[in-house]
């Protein structure tokens, strides 16, 4: 006999029962988003953290090829017209 | 007033992330509705009871995913089409987050499976199957991309496998329609069948559902579209430091799966004061 030919005929689940499947559902759902938005956030903070380390070398002066720092050191991103 | 007309540069990193606000604030709405809907406002089914209320996740998941992919293979006709890189991002987000839809459509179906048949899967129902082929032919996306190391050639065969296996869903579907077995519960073309409280509430879930999808691209594009010009304004200090262009082309380059924004040459020039800008 194949499985599905009881599918139809089988009797609702009562709500004791059939609450644990619903949750089950619901939460697989609500997880799935939830590792979703904790990997955006792992890469934004990593976005943040380039950023800072860009924006650090830049207002130190970056040494060029003559060991002084670089002419422009001053710059930032907004002077770059980068990201606007 | 004379209107500043868009130079590459500034079309080339056009910010993603605009409305994001709005959409995400909209599907926070729209879910809480749709949660609240099928809990205190939708009947309980007659044949299945509570368990039914798996339907107003499990069904807008499966929609929304199998639209994506469609979505996603216009997408891919515009890169095509325009050989935008943009639109081979889009078509790379949508079918991504099309899989974690799917990912999570073969979840809630399995439970739901369990609850209502007893088994967590049946093999000889043509609707479960057919989802999951669908789902399997797009797992093999990312390492297609992955694959091909020029990206120019990576964005245009990924776009043509879009189009193809977009094409594939719609056809899919009218299959398993003509297919002569009904036990998976129809629900496209047969919403008169459902009470309007159902119907009602269907409606809304599904509505929550692409908003979440919706906002969960967008939020992907904007991420992305930030890492390139983190990207872009690394390259620039770097150049201002000395680096050589050199040096910067002999830096290994990571393989990635995901398409890559480029800067257009001009941007980097101008931005370095250079001539010719």
């Amino acid at each position: 006999m194949t499985s599905l030919s009881v599918l139809g005929e089988l009797p609702a689940l009562p709500l004791h029962e059939a609450g644990k499947y619903v949750a089950g559902a619901y939460v697989v759902v609500f997880v799935l988003v939830l590792i979703y938005v904790a990997i955006m956030a792992v890469r934004l903070s990593r976005i943040e953290r380039e950023l800072g380390e860009l924006l650090a070398r830049e207002a130190a002066g970056a040494p060029d090829d003559d060991g002084q720092g670089s002419r422009h050191a001053s710059s930032t991103p907004a002077e770059a017209g980068v990201g606007r | 007033m004379q209107r500043a007309r868009r130079s590459p540069a500034d079309r080339a990193f056009r910010p993603e992330g605009r409305g994001l606000r709005s959409l995400s604030i909209a599907t926070v709405a729209a879910m809480a509705l749709a949660l609240g809907l099928v809990f205190f406002y939708a009947p309980l089914d007659a044949e299945q009871g509570f368990l039914q209320k798996i339907f107003y996740v499990h069904v807008p998941l499966a929609i929304v995913a199998l639209s994506g992919f469609v979505v996603a293979a216009l997408m891919a006709i515009a890169h095509l089409r325009t050989r935008d890189a943009r639109w081979d991002m889009r078509s790379y987000v949508a079918i991504h987050m099309s899989l974690i839809f799917a990912v999570a459509t073969l979840l809630t179906g399995s439970i739901w499976a369990k609850g209502s048949w007893g088994h967590w899967w049946v093999w000889n129902e043509p609707t479960l199957v057919s989802f999951l082929i669908v789902f399997l032919l797009y797992a093999t996306y990312q390492p297609l991309r992955f694959s091909i190391e020029d990206p120019e050639r990576q964005a245009r065969y990924a776009s043509v496998f879009a189009i193809t296996a977009g094409a594939f869903v719609p056809m899919n579907f009218i299959a398993v329609r003509l297919s002569t077995a009904y036990l998976h519960p129809r629900v496209l073309g047969s919403t008169s069948n459902l009470p309007a409280k159902m119907a009602f509430t269907f409606a809304v879930s599904l509505l929550a559902m692409a908003l979440l999808y919706a906002t969960l691209c967008k939020y992907e594009l904007t991420a992305k579209n930030a890492r390139a010009q983190l990207r872009a304004l690394r390259r620039l200090a770097d150049r201002r430091a000395g680096v050589g262009e050199a040096a910067q082309a002999a830096a290994p380059r990571r393989r990635s799966a995901a398409p890559s924004l480029h800067a257009p040459a001009t941007m980097t020039a101008r931005a370095a004061g250079r001539p010719g800008a």
